[in-house]
């Protein structure tokens, strides 16, 4: 199994009629609402946490990209990836991702991938996802039916940027250029693994399976509503003949809590799960989906009904609805062991994303619950799938031998020897 | 008004005809247009009208190598030529509107008259453009017509809401139409017509709605400065989708250009 801490980053001082007095969280969120002075200690903590998760034996940390977003305040995850490279040894550096039709040109994501694993020492996961609606069109501009287009190109672009060692000339429809030769290049070879969020479109469980990319389900409603969605999604790694079904293939994002016992876990956390729930997952309904956003397969697929909210809304929903129905895995080290080992063989998934810092949820908390779950119940589910325990071809493979920030000594010790 | 196929260069084009009289090109807006639409039935009087579909609307045929301003433009006169048509009367209601002047600015010489009803095509920072593709369906009638409450009768005539197949028609059906006209009205309705305009030569007629809420007719003199002798009917008590409010009126406005 592998185990990726994730934040996504919440603004955490929304007022709490939020709700009323807007109508969304996300593209035309109320600008007043951020407090650039109070952002300084946000990010800090934020960093402080995912570096703390990678001392206690997570398999990755991670972030990802949002704009204009007041649940998520990384519009650049690679500059907080960069910082995370520096301060953290062992863990992977999961950055899931870039959304790549927005760079111009894409040799850009290309390039930044590439630091980030060079700084890290090869420790880089990259994620390319097609960006929500929300992020790729009403807030960058992209042209809703040609956005998957452009994200193909640019996807081409990059791997061959990557993986091609002499400049070429590159003649596409939104980019073009004529001396395409990145420098550096990524320390993993051919390059570094590649996940790609998706939403339940049947293109995309082809692009992952015939290109060896694995399909991550990043949802806040829960492994139990996902089920149909990675069925159908396994069904077509079948149907495709794809050499195996490694659990690896996939990858889910779950909310999870944990503390000493269940009612702990409602008492401390409770408060900040419906803080992400009422006020975070807030977005305009017209900012949705553009019109040709989504491919008419898509549609006429009914995934979106999965993907929607609940009837009703999030806002409806009690402390106990959400982790009964399983949007919140939440509890004792043992309920949640549990739940999660439901999940990981009810969805066969070998990737988790665990999103542990949760609405406005402080610093101690969330240190207490990430420690028990590293502590109590990551140990438990690490052997789950031992028939593909050596399946390494979608984590990252970092150099053996690797340098740590700050290792020069405070001051030069003499002279330099200037050489012969 | 029969419905009809053209075979072009890129897709067969669906398109409905009718009525008798000079031959008149009609191009429908984002929202597209059915064959009771009562300004066709109004133009039909005295002109044969032929009224393509773009690619994707209705029932036609999708053509995703159509993506940008130049391609529709190009592909409508295609649809012009397959049609056997030579300098038809040429009239375009909003983002059809858009796609006849384009044509009238590329080809100056081959449309002598042009009617743009509440066209799209121009910016002005002072008076922002809503943005239609995050409009609510039950925000719709407020921007598109004079009459909401007679608008929204209008839009929801036949429909069953209550039908569980309605909204995955309905989503469908917006993103095969409003995904292809994104291709030049996404995010901003404006592709760079304001400095061809001055190309055009035809005789030009500019209708528009004094209530259009969704293209506010102070565009409607930019159209007037920046088309040669272009003459402008205001009318009264009608909002953006015009040809459903003032159905007459508007055809006897086009009715000008002989």
């Amino acid at each position: 199994m592998k185990f990726t801490w994730f934040n996504l980053m919440p603004w955490p001082y929304l007022p709490d009629d939020f709700r009323e007095k807007n109508r969304s969280v996300w593209v035309d969120i109320d600008q007043r609402l951020f407090d650039p002075a109070k952002s300084h200690e946000v990010y800090n903590t934020y960093m402080d946490l995912l570096e703390y998760a990678g001392t206690l034996g997570f398999d990755g940390i991670g972030v990802n990209e949002h704009h204009q977003n007041g649940y998520g305040i990384m519009p650049s995850p690679n500059i907080i990836a960069a910082g995370l490279a520096r301060r953290t040894v062992d863990p992977a550096i999961v950055v899931l991702g870039n959304s790549i039709a927005l760079y111009n040109p894409p040799v850009r994501v290309a390039e930044e991938f590439a630091m980030l694993d060079c700084i890290s020492g090869g420790r880089l996961v990259a994620g390319f996802p097609v960006g929500t609606s929300m992020d790729t069109n009403y807030c960058y501009g992209q042209i809703p039916s040609l956005t998957r287009e452009k994200y193909q190109e640019a996807h081409d672009l990059i791997i061959k940027a990557w993986t091609e060692r002499d400049p070429f000339a590159f003649n596409g429809r939104y980019n073009k250029l004529r001396h395409v030769n990145i420098w550096p290049r990524p320390i993993q070879q051919p390059r570094p693994p590649i996940h790609i969020p998706g939403g339940g479109s049947v293109e995309t469980y082809d692009f992952c399976i015939d290109n060896t990319y694995s399909y991550s389900y990043l949802s806040f409603s829960g492994y139990i509503r996902a089920q149909a969605l990675m069925n159908g999604y396994w069904k077509r790694v079948e149907e495709r003949g794809a050499p195996d079904k490694s659990p690896y293939r996939a990858g889910f994002a779950q909310t999870i809590c944990v503390a000493e016992t269940d009612e702990e876990a409602e008492r401390l956390y409770s408060e900040h799960v419906s803080y992400f729930y009422n006020r975070c997952l807030h977005v305009y309904p017209g900012f949705a989906d553009a019109p040709g956003y989504r491919t008419i397969k898509t549609i006429q697929s009914g995934a979106l009904s999965q993907y929607a909210p609940p009837t009703g809304g999030y806002s409806s929903l009690t402390w106990k609805e959400l982790t009964e129905q399983g949007h919140v895995i939440a509890g004792s080290p043992e309920t949640v062991r549990q739940r999660m080992e439901e999940m990981i063989k009810g969805l066969h998934v070998g990737n988790i994303f665990c999103l542990m810092h949760v609405g406005n949820m402080p610093a101690d908390k969330c240190m207490y619950s990430t420690k028990l779950f590293a502590e109590k119940v990551m140990p438990k589910l690490r052997n789950i799938f031992p028939e593909y325990a050596d399946d390494d071809r979608f984590w990252c493979k970092p150099l053996a031998k690797r340098v740590s920030a700050g290792s020069l000594p405070a001051e030069p010790a003499r002279a330099p020897i200037p050489a012969e | 008004m029969d419905l009809k196929t053209v075979q072009t260069h890129h897709v067969p084009v669906r398109y409905l005809t009718g009525g008798q009289g000079p031959a008149l090109v009609f191009l429908h807006g984002a929202g597209g247009v059915t064959a009771d639409d009562p300004l066709l039935a109004e133009l039909a009087k005295s002109h044969t009208v032929y009224a393509p579909l773009v690619p994707g609307y209705g029932d036609s045929e999708e053509a995703p190598e159509i993506r940008d301003m130049l391609d529709f433009t190009l592909h409508t006169w295609d649809v012009v030529a397959a049609l056997g048509l030579r300098d038809p009367i040429l009239v375009g209601h909003s983002m059809g509107g858009m796609i006849a002047a384009e044509m009238a600015a590329i080809a100056p010489n081959d449309v002598s008259r042009l009617a743009l009803i509440a066209p799209a095509g121009l910016w002005d920072d002072e008076h922002p453009i809503p943005d239609l593709f995050t409009v609510l369906p039950f925000e719709m009638p407020e921007l598109l017509f004079h009459d909401a409450e007679a608008g929204a009768a209008m839009m929801t005539a036949g429909r069953d809401v209550t039908d569980p197949n309605f909204l995955q028609t309905y989503l469908v059906t917006n993103a095969r139409q409003l995904g292809m006209a994104g291709r030049i009205l996404f995010p901003i309705p404006e592709r760079g017509l304001s400095q061809r305009l001055y190309r055009i030569k035809a005789r030009t007629v500019v209708v528009w709605g004094d209530s259009d809420r969704l293209i506010p007719p102070v565009y409607a003199h930019g159209f007037k400065k920046g088309i040669a002798g272009a003459e402008l009917v205001s009318i009264p008590e009608a909002g953006h989708l015009i040809n459903l409010e003032k159905p007459a009126v508007v055809a006897e406005a086009v009715g000008r250009l002989g």
